[in-house]
């Protein structure tokens, strides 16, 4: 059973839905308690991270999520949600993440060559560089929406995109997993992916 | 290299679609669901449901189908018609919808999309504008394309995008309907006057002119069509094909 972390941020239904199509029990929930009971965790997210930072840490998730993870329950934060899992974001300001996994959120402005459009929107390609969850999907295309991405993070890193520089798509150290795609938005591909999370 | 999007759009009146007609394999061309989960199997990389219902019946009936669209379709949704306050918004977004589309609302109300972009973020509002050339200018029109607001149209789409339109869906009411071709002239100027997505709408007519869209206008993302593909005339995965053989980068 899947729990998805509800700390007010972002829209859960597509989450919910894919797993209802891979035929993964899963429930969503802001209750420590509860989520507590699910085998594998997911926190998703969209938005502003020092907004969904800040939520994390006054509804008491963040520290939930950082027990959980020591424990070793498999941890899957999408999007916004990998973002979390890092030291710091340089979204607007500085602000503190998870802390989980070595590495920091950047903007892509002034990262990127001139003529890239921002934010990185659409499909594009996985170059699978190690880890387990995404192994064998080089060359596939998943959906991506971001204006921020994750450097620094080499002892995580699982896949990158290229969008004019080589964007960080996922990372994975030990329980911990996180796409910078969207795996609910991402077709057959994503839902092969979400499924092998599941089983993990 | 992020791809060039292919988008299918499907008018919904009453539960159904308009102008939905012969596909193979297909039961019921008219159902949202089905023809949807059709073109999610073939290649489309996003799908729009343009909701042209005017009664509160048939709405309700809309986001039934739409929940159970998003339950089965896993690439993104745009969702658009009847959009004119942020409790329209929240009505899509909860069934399901990843992006939602503005047209009409956004010239009645010139802060519709900077309320719906604060709360919801800029990938979230997509400003839907239908441009019809007037004594030599680009003016923007309302109410599906009947009323001519006046205002100059370059000017307008770069104020919404200022204000939080993340994507412009470019409709050109001069080609539109005519199937020879996109309107290359009005998306350049649009293209050139913004940094958000542009996706190319009206007057596709066949696979070549989305070829010739994405060669002479490298800056457009997205090609949108409806007839064409409801009617077969172009199937996505060969116009997709067709695409790649010109180097021009698709998912296929």
């Amino acid at each position: 059973m899947t729990g998805i972390i509800d700390y007010g941020v972002g829209n859960l239904f597509s989450l919910c839905s894919s797993c209802a199509c891979i035929g993964e029990k899963a429930f969503v929930s802001g209750d420590p308690a509860e989520l507590a009971k699910a085998d594998r965790l997911v926190l998703p997210g969209v938005g502003a991270f020092a907004d969904a930072a800040n939520k994390l840490r006054d509804t008491g998730m963040a520290a939930f999520v950082r027990a959980q993870a020591a424990e070793g329950k498999p941890l899957l934060g999408i999007c916004l949600g990998m973002q979390l899992l890092f030291e710091k974001s340089y979204e607007y300001g500085c602000h503190e993440g998870l802390g989980l996994l070595k590495g920091q959120v950047v903007p892509m402005e002034g990262r990127l060559p001139a003529g890239l459009k921002i934010p990185h929107m659409g499909w594009n390609a996985l170059e699978v560089k190690g880890g387990t969850l995404l192994a064998g999907l080089s060359g596939q295309y998943v959906y991506f929406v971001h204006s921020f991405f994750a450097e620094n993070c080499a002892e995580s890193l699982s896949a990158v995109t290229e969008y004019g520089i080589p964007i960080t798509a996922a990372v994975e150290r030990g329980n911990i997993y996180g796409c910078q795609f969207h795996p609910e938005k991402s077709g057959n591909v994503g839902l092969s992916i979400l499924r092998k999370f599941v089983r993990i | 290299m992020i791809t060039k999007r292919i988008i299918p759009c499907l008018d919904v009146r009453n539960g159904r679609v308009v102008k939905g007609t012969n596909f193979q394999g297909l039961q019921d061309v008219s159902s949202p669901v089905e023809l949807g989960k059709f073109y999610s199997d073939n290649g489309a990389d996003e799908l729009v449901f343009y909701d042209i219902t005017a009664s509160a019946e048939g709405r309700k009936l809309f986001t039934d189908i739409l929940t159970e669209v998003a339950s089965t379709i896993f690439i993104p949704l745009t969702v658009g018609g009847g959009i004119n306050t942020l409790e329209d918004f929240d009505r899509v977004l909860k069934c399901g919808a990843d992006k939602v589309s503005v047209n009409s609302g956004a010239i009645r109300d010139p802060d519709l999309v900077r309320s719906a972009a604060r709360l919801y973020g800029d990938q979230c509002v997509v400003l839907s504008a239908d441009v019809k050339r007037v004594d030599g200018q680009f003016r923007v029109f309302a109410k599906g394309g009947r009323e001519d607001t006046g205002m100059e149209a370059i000017g307008w789409i770069k104020r919404c995008v200022a204000n939080g339109a993340g994507e412009v869906v470019l409709n050109s009411i001069d080609t539109d309907g005519v199937k020879g071709g996109f309107d290359l002239p009005m998306l350049e100027a649009v293209s050139d006057a913004v940094d958000v997505p542009v996706i190319a709408s009206g007057g596709a007519g066949s696979a070549e002119d989305f070829v010739t869209l994405f060669q002479t206008l490298p800056k457009v993302d997205a090609g949108l069509a409806a007839s064409i593909f409801h009617f077969g005339q172009v199937k996505i995965p060969e116009l997709k094909g067709l695409l790649k053989e010109n180097n021009i980068p698709v998912r296929l």
